[in-house]
């Protein structure tokens, strides 16, 4: 910083110079209308190719991220649905059930949707990969899909006065439908929190350094989501239990969100904070809180419970879209793969390890 | 799971019983002319379609890009001062002077290795600008990010230690495209097509682009490979600058060089991949660059995503077990 005697006649500078999302790090900073400085000490740059990315974001649309948030519902739908069907609460069981099957159902369309072959969609159950999260993720949704399947199956039998067309085999679907229900639920936390080591498991920077936290964050998530969906579609006197999963659903969000940008790479963290992603966690965070609130203070009026509940759906579609969309940016800046990687090299030579670069004397 | 980093023989963890010698590229920059005839090479011999509308990138004389689904070989142009080429100098120094890791015991004065003390090395004069070229390509590293994170099993390790898509067996999720540390591997959409309208007879009829929606990549031409053939884009360079064989032979090839042009006081020279010790088990394309990685384009500090795959699994059972405890909780204490 230098300081002359005409200091005083500057127009006063904004507080802190932030760093805008698309911009390169080629420094050219608008000085044409000679109304403000160039800076003396030039930021810290980084060297890239013409500013153009070294890692490619993943070719997936809004799809994907919808069906983060549906794969969410539907988990924390089948669990409400086994609670109730082990604590004898008819309606909240049939309507947990029937969400679960409507989400996940939705959610698997999005997901072939978004493929670049979806006719080919079934090569997905091709081979068991313990290595791939996606094919891992796969099965898990089978898995699920089957047991939500036969349990709304028998809930839509129950509501229709048995009028679909089983004949014998209704017998076995009464029979299986409560075990139906216990297999939904064992894989409905594993499907709430493969999508986030999905994510994790890239090399796109916000997404891969999200990786410790962000199945937290995603359980935390669906829990709340599907909590509001139950406390939107069932009675008060039912919905005890998904108003307590919103409450603690809730806790788990903020606090997971809130770790997790805090031991995250200040650099990597900031698509977290800035544009579209920036804005939308920014409210997903609000109404997490006031739907939160809301359950807590007026959840037993059932106005206010379905109006908790809105918001809490809202929040967990844009805590999915926030990080989704916080990743893909990431990836289209080098900025977010150059800087913290040279960073943690620095780091690594300046503890004494030299021995792991990929760039070497010989 | 196999093993998920570290130096390991990446065919020999496939289980492959008819296994061959681990293939390689050694790019050599330094003696790299910008003639693209790599690119071109590898273009027809794939029958890789048009990337992109035809423009000028305002790049130096880079109008390709990058690598991509249809580009699997990159020539970077890059433009640089003297001031740069005296900072590539001291970086590279900077590495020499660390000890880089060295393979086997340390050279002795007989073996003529790169002792540095003894030599003179003396720089020869900065030049006032230089202009680097480097002819960028799929690394196919000792651990494929690409490849581990595949659902299907369209991507697999050939005998050769290489990685090669199956074009008929992805249904291009996308996933490797994220899972690729260098950015090599996309989704080939024929987005392209839009301008042929707008041109003349010729390229009013593009062929069909093949393999549209499918994730695409270098293949070392693994069609080469099993004939015995060496790769279109190898066979091309009339520099040699794009050398392939062993891979083991193309590091050694590699290290030698290195030697030798910091002999030259060239100490900017430096290699990248070849190190077995980082994050992705060192590549099977080897480089030598003049410069900072990220100059050209390629990540600093790669690291394969799965390396932390397990402890990534070993968080999200915890977030499954406090869901269930959560669900659990919520139910209890009776009707509320």
């Amino acid at each position: 910083m230098t300081h002359s005697e005409f200091d005083s006649f500057r127009p006063p500078e904004p507080a802190r110079r932030r760093r805008a999302g698309g911009k390169r790090g080629t420094g050219r900073r608008d000085v044409g209308d000679g109304s403000r400085e160039m800076p003396m000490v030039p930021e810290p740059e980084f060297t890239s190719y013409y500013g153009r990315p070294v890692v490619k974001p993943a070719p997936w649309t809004e799809d994907v991220a919808a069906y983060l948030f549906l794969g969410g519902v539907a988990a924390g739908s089948a669990l409400l649905g086994l609670g109730g069907q082990l604590t004898g609460r008819p309606t909240l069981r049939r309507n947990a059930r029937l969400s679960a099957l409507t989400a996940v159902s939705f959610g698997a369309v999005a997901l072939v949707k978004d493929l670049g072959r979806p006719e080919r969609f079934l090569n997905m159950l091709r081979t068991i990969k313990l290595t791939s999260p996606m094919s891992v993720g796969s099965w898990i949704l089978s898995a699920f899909s089957v047991g939500t399947a036969v349990s709304a199956a028998a809930e839509v039998d129950r509501m229709t006065g048995a009028r679909l067309p089983l004949g014998p085999l209704r017998n076995l679907l009464q029979a299986v439908e409560g075990p139906a229900g216990f297999e939904a639920a064992l894989f409905a936390g594993p499907l709430a929190a493969y999508t986030a080591v999905l994510l994790g498991d890239t090399a796109t920077p916000t997404w891969n350094a999200a990786h410790e936290e962000l199945p937290f964050v995603f359980v935390s998530s669906a829990a709340l989501a599907s909590a509001g969906l139950a406390m939107i579609t069932t009675p008060v006197q039912e919905a005890g239990p998904a108003r307590k999963l919103a409450v603690l659903g809730v806790m788990g969000d903020v606090v997971a969100m809130r770790v997790m940008g805090h031991r995250m790479d200040p650099v990597v963290a900031e698509p977290l904070h800035q544009g579209k992603a920036g804005v939308m966690l920014k409210w997903s965070e609000r109404l997490a809180a006031a739907g939160g609130l809301g359950t807590l203070l007026g959840g037993r009026n059932r106005a206010v419970a379905a109006a908790s509940g809105l918001a809490l759906l809202a929040a967990s579609a844009l805590t999915r879209f926030g990080v989704f969309e916080a990743g893909l940016s990431s990836a289209r800046d080098p900025r977010y793969t150059i800087e913290p990687q040279k960073n943690r090299l620095a780091a690594r030579r300046a503890a004494g390890i030299t021995g792991d670069s990929i760039t070497t004397a010989g | 799971m196999g093993q998920l980093s570290g130096p390991t023989d990446p065919a020999a963890d496939a289980r492959w019983e008819d296994q061959q010698p681990r293939k390689g590229f050694f790019t050599d920059t330094s003696i790299c002319i910008g003639c693209k005839a790599c690119e071109v090479a590898c273009k027809e011999w794939n029958h890789n379609p048009q990337d992109g509308n035809l423009e000028l990138l305002e790049s130096s004389y880079d109008n390709t890009g990058g690598l991509g689904a249809s580009t699997w070989r990159h020539v970077a142009f890059v433009e640089q001062g003297q001031e740069r080429i005296t900072e590539a100098r001291e970086s590279g120094r900077a590495l020499v002077n660390l000890g880089m890791p060295r393979i086997g015991p340390p050279p002795t004065a007989a073996s003529a290795g790169p002792d540095l003390a003894n030599v003179d090395t003396t720089p020869p004069d900065t030049a006032d600008f230089r202009w680097l070229m480097s002819s960028d390509v799929c690394k196919h590293c000792t651990h494929a990010g690409c490849l581990d994170v595949c659902p299907t099993g369209a991507l697999f390790r050939t005998e050769f230690g290489t990685v090669v898509v199956q074009d008929d067996v992805c249904n291009g999720c996308g996933t490797c495209v994220a899972g690729c540390p260098f950015g090599v591997i996309e989704r080939r959409s024929d987005g392209m097509v839009a301008v042929a309208a707008q041109r003349e007879e010729q390229h009013a009829k593009h062929p069909a682009v093949p393999n549209v929606g499918v994730a695409q990549k270098c293949t070392l031409c693994y069609d080469r490979l099993v004939n015995d053939e060496t790769p279109a884009c190898a066979k091309a360079c009339p520099t040699t600058s794009i050398k392939f064989g062993n891979h083991d032979d193309m590091v050694e090839t590699a290290r030698e060089r290195v030697v030798s042009l910091h002999q030259q006081g060239l100490t900017e020279a430096r290699l990248y991949g070849a190190n077995e010790l980082d994050g992705v088990g060192g590549t099977g394309a080897v480089f030598l660059l003049l410069d900072e990685p990220e100059v050209y384009g390629l990540p600093p500090d790669p690291r394969v995503p799965t390396a932390d795959l397990p402890q990534m699994y070993r968080r999200a059972g915890m977030a499954v077990a406090g869901m269930v405890a959560a669900a659990a909780l919520a139910f209890l204490g009776g009707r509320a």
